[in-house]
């Protein structure tokens, strides 16, 4: 009877994990293949300083939108509302003379306000997610500008210890900006798992309906949700701006697609109900670890994109197939 | 007359990850003959059905179709050999029309294959239509039909297969009397028409009226073939159950409190309900009767802040509550139990703990923190409370049968310790051995002090379990009879009392 609990209890792991599995074994097959090309590839410099670095942004808006995802909603304004926050942070920092800490904070003020609205406007207003968050998406990348007066927002080099929020090494040799997303989807991972709010994510995204009739104040979760997803790309805003010493207005769009590919990647159901933060930090890993492998094999740019494309379909035809066999059909 | 048989099952076996839908099962069928097949939820009804109709390959057997042996990998297969079905949840499109769904896929093509000969499309649908002795437009929108009439579509569209085998699956479940009957006309013209009909129904009463013979599947197993006419329904349930079971009963008589717990007082809402009251008292199941838009689940999601009302006030334990949203009612313990648990009431996509604990998260929290541990203990108590059949309680809720996911759905308000709980169509899709579990869960739940209101369609349902009935009709209550008042002519008389025509404004 024991035997038989534990072996049930093993299955369901399996099949509970299967898809970070998979997903985590293609990352490792990709890497060797390259290191095994060009063995400067492998080496601390480039997967530091190239892959984890360039994995960063990406990496923190994905693990918001995971959130949103697996409420079966989307948010295609990530990009550019990263971009308003950066440039609003920017010319705050500088009129007020703030400190990093305070700047860092703001930036999630901000990127939460922002997350905030667009959930008031597909909870209170009933706008399709993928609608609501277009607008938004286009509204930011306007406001953006016009914060900005269409000019860089130089502000990063007259903060004292700006850059080093991603370009320091609190741990040796480990840039700051990996261990803030390392850090972002542990929190992350926490929060999906361990918290009201998590649970709340799944059950919205498995059923809204039943989940309301069970007495769940749907709308406000779903407001807190896209907060939440907000809170990460202020924190992206940040490390953008210390990676790159200041707030580029037209820099952002199009970071919203990648944050979504990294997270169907990672084995997230576009359906709702599904998903790991662990497996969206793969998702974003295995697009750096592509970009970065096939730049140094010198393959052309265009060619670059094909492959990410390839990889999307591989990735999202595996996990239906998997799932098809394991009998589920809700892919 | 020399009988022709048309389809031979023996053996036929299907095995899924831990569970043995089918074991060694037997089944045939003649031209012109009705056969059902009838078990409980997880009998193997539908899983038969899906290997005949393609959807599902069976493991091992042997399936013979018109004295040759034949395997089915796939629904066009299946359809080339000439068995259709027709499911439960009706597979059509509601924007097109009667003719474009009939023939969808294998229109007729003019001027290069370019254009729908739309002409010739309604024509073929009409002549189709007078063969069976359908009263439907081919033209019009089958989103505008009703359900009964688009189950003629669906008809139609499976004998336009020109095949020999069509699969009923409850065809009547969502059909009035009236629309039950045509149903069964139109299926003794197909049996005129020598075509083989598989029928699945829970309704045992109908089998005795439209069908030759019942094969009995008892947990994937092959029990018994009957032939109707030598046979009775107490004897094809104790077949299905394995036991006896009593089927006209009425509640001993029991000593219900006179503390009101609910009082509902002049609701009305937007469209349907007109000034509605009653009091719910403790441990007391009141019966919702009424006829299909009476308005009762209209009450119900009135009452629990689902739909807003436009007038009326709710009262809980004498204080009046102000429910605006459903997590208002929750919160002051009422618990609805929608009659589509599949929309309204579960997670399918998630285990039996997450289910259980969804309408409690506060309690197993702490400052926004889930306290897991806490949850599968309680799941597990559930599911050996309410007797849940499931390996453990990570399983997920979709692989459990309706009669197992209610008892799911029953525990997430238990665990919630709501005093009211409002229960709708309780038993629907549920078959007899699980109906009698659902019914003995209800008594003790009022005899451990619960309310319960109970909407129910099923006339011997609502009198065997209420303590009253109210009955309900084009969305007033008409009456509220004790128990030993009450009688199914009665609950008809005050179901009907006004008639769509007569209803007068007062």
């Amino acid at each position: 009877m024991a035997e038989n609990k534990s072996s049930n209890k093993v299955s369901a792991f399996v099949r509970r994990e299967i898809g970070r599995v998979a997903a985590l074994a293609s990352l490792v097959v990709i890497f060797i293949f390259f290191a095994i090309m060009r063995p400067v590839f492998a080496s601390w410099d480039n997967v530091s300083g190239g892959i984890l670095m360039s994995t960063t942004v990406i990496g923190l808006l994905a693990i918001g939108v995971t959130f949103v995802i697996i409420t079966a909603g989307i948010d295609l304004s990530v990009g550019t509302s990263m971009t308003l926050v950066a440039v609003i942070v920017g010319k705050t920092v500088m009129a007020f003379d703030l400190s990093v800490w305070s700047g860092i904070l703001l930036g999630m003020l901000v990127g939460a306000s922002l997350g905030a609205i667009n959930g008031i406007l597909i909870t209170m207003l009933r706008l399709p997610p993928f609608i609501a968050t277009l607008a938004t998406m286009k509204g930011a990348q306007g406001l953006a500008l016009i914060v900005s007066d269409m000019k860089p927002v130089l502000f990063a080099t007259d903060v004292e210890g700006w850059d080093q929020i991603a370009q320091g090494n609190i741990i040796p040799n480990f840039p700051n900006g990996a261990l803030i997303l390392f850090v972002a989807a542990i929190v992350g991972s926490i929060i999906l798992n361990k918290t009201v709010l998590g649970r709340y994510t799944f059950a919205i995204g498995s059923n809204p309906e039943a989940t309301k009739l069970s007495g769940v104040k749907v709308n406000r979760w779903l407001i807190a949700i896209y907060a939440l997803c907000g809170v990460y790309v202020g924190l992206a805003a940040v490390v953008l701006t210390s990676r790159l010493g200041s707030a580029q207005p037209d820099l952002g769009l199009g970071y919203e697609l990648e944050a979504i590919a990294a997270v169907i990647i990672g084995g997230t159901s576009l359906f709702g109900g599904k998903g790991t933060i662990g497996g969206t930090i793969i998702g974003a890993l295995i697009m750096s670890v592509l970009i970065n492998g096939l730049r140094i094999l010198e393959l052309q740019q265009e060619w670059q994109y094909v492959v990410v494309g390839v990889v999307i379909l591989l990735a999202v035809y595996g996990d239906n197939l998997r799932r098809r066999r394991a009998g589920d059909t809700t892919v | 007359m020399s009988v022709t048989q048309l389809l031979s099952l023996s053996s036929v076996s299907k095995e899924f990850p831990g569970v043995k839908a089918l074991d060694k099962v037997h089944f045939d069928l003649n031209e012109g003959e009705v056969h059902a097949i009838v078990g409980e939820n997880g009998a193997g009804k539908s899983t038969l059905m899906k290997i005949l109709s393609g959807i599902y390959k069976k493991d091992s057997g042997e399936i013979i179709y018109r004295g040759k042996s034949v395997s089915i990998p796939n629904p066009h297969e299946a359809q080339k050999l000439g068995i259709s079905i027709i499911h439960q949840e009706l597979n059509l499109m509601p924007h097109l029309t009667v003719a474009q769904n009939i023939y969808i896929g294998r229109e007729d093509r003019r001027i290069g294959k370019v254009f729908i000969d739309n002409a010739k499309l309604n024509n073929n649908v009409l002549q189709l239509l007078k063969e069976l002795d359908l009263n439907l437009d081919p033209k019009a929108i089958v989103g505008e039909l009703s359900i009964a009439k688009q189950q003629m579509v669906e008809i139609a569209k499976a004998v336009s297969y020109r095949g020999s085998v069509i699969i009923m699956d409850e065809p009547t479940s969502s059909l009035t009397p009236t629309e039950t009957e045509s149903l069964f006309k139109i299926i003794r013209n197909l049996k005129a028409s020598g075509k083989g009909v598989v029928y699945i129904s829970h309704r045992l009463e109908e089998l005795a009226k439209i069908t030759d013979r019942i094969t009995v599947l008892r947990d994937g197993e092959y029990v018994k073939t009957l032939i109707t006419n030598q046979s009775s329904i107490p004897e094809v349930i104790s077949l299905m159950v394995g036991r006896k079971v009593d089927q006209d009963q009425r509640p001993t008589s029991r000593n219900v409190s006179s503390e009101t717990v609910l009082k509902v007082e002049g609701i009305s809402d937007r469209n349907l309900l007109r000034d509605i009251s009653f009091e719910l008292r403790k441990g007391e199941i009141l019966g919702f009767a009424g006829l299909m838009g009476a308005g009762r689940t209209e009450l119900a999601r009135t009452i629990i802040g689902a739909d807003p009302k436009t007038a009326g006030k709710i009262y809980l334990h004498g204080k009046a509550v102000n429910i605006k949203q459903p997590s208002d009612a929750v919160a002051s313990g009422i618990g609805y139990l929608s009659e589509d648990r599949k929309r309204f009431g579960l997670l399918l996509i998630q285990d039996i703990t997450f289910n259980i604990i969804l309408s409690s998260i506060p309690k197993f929290s702490k400052l926004g923190w889930l306290k897991i541990r806490p949850a599968g203990g309680v799941a597990r108590d559930a599911i050996s409370q309410l007797k849940v059949r499931t390996p453990s309680e990570n399983q997920f809720v979709k692989n459990l049968s309706g009669g197992n996911q209610q008892k799911v759905v029953v525990g997430k308000w238990l665990t919630r310790n709501c005093d009211v709980l409002i229960f709708d169509e309780p038993t629907r899709g549920i078959d007899v051995g699980a109906k009698d579990e659902i019914y003995r869960l209800l008594t003790k739940l009022s005899e451990e002090g619960k309310s319960i209101i109970m909407i129910s369609s099923e006339l011997p349902e609502i009198l065997r379990m209420s303590d009253r009935i109210a009955v309900m009709c084009n969305g007033r209550l008409t009456g509220i009879l004790e128990n030993k008042d009450a009688s199914q002519e009665k609950i008809i008389e005050y179901a009907t009392k006004f008639s769509d025509n007569s209803v007068v404004a007062h």
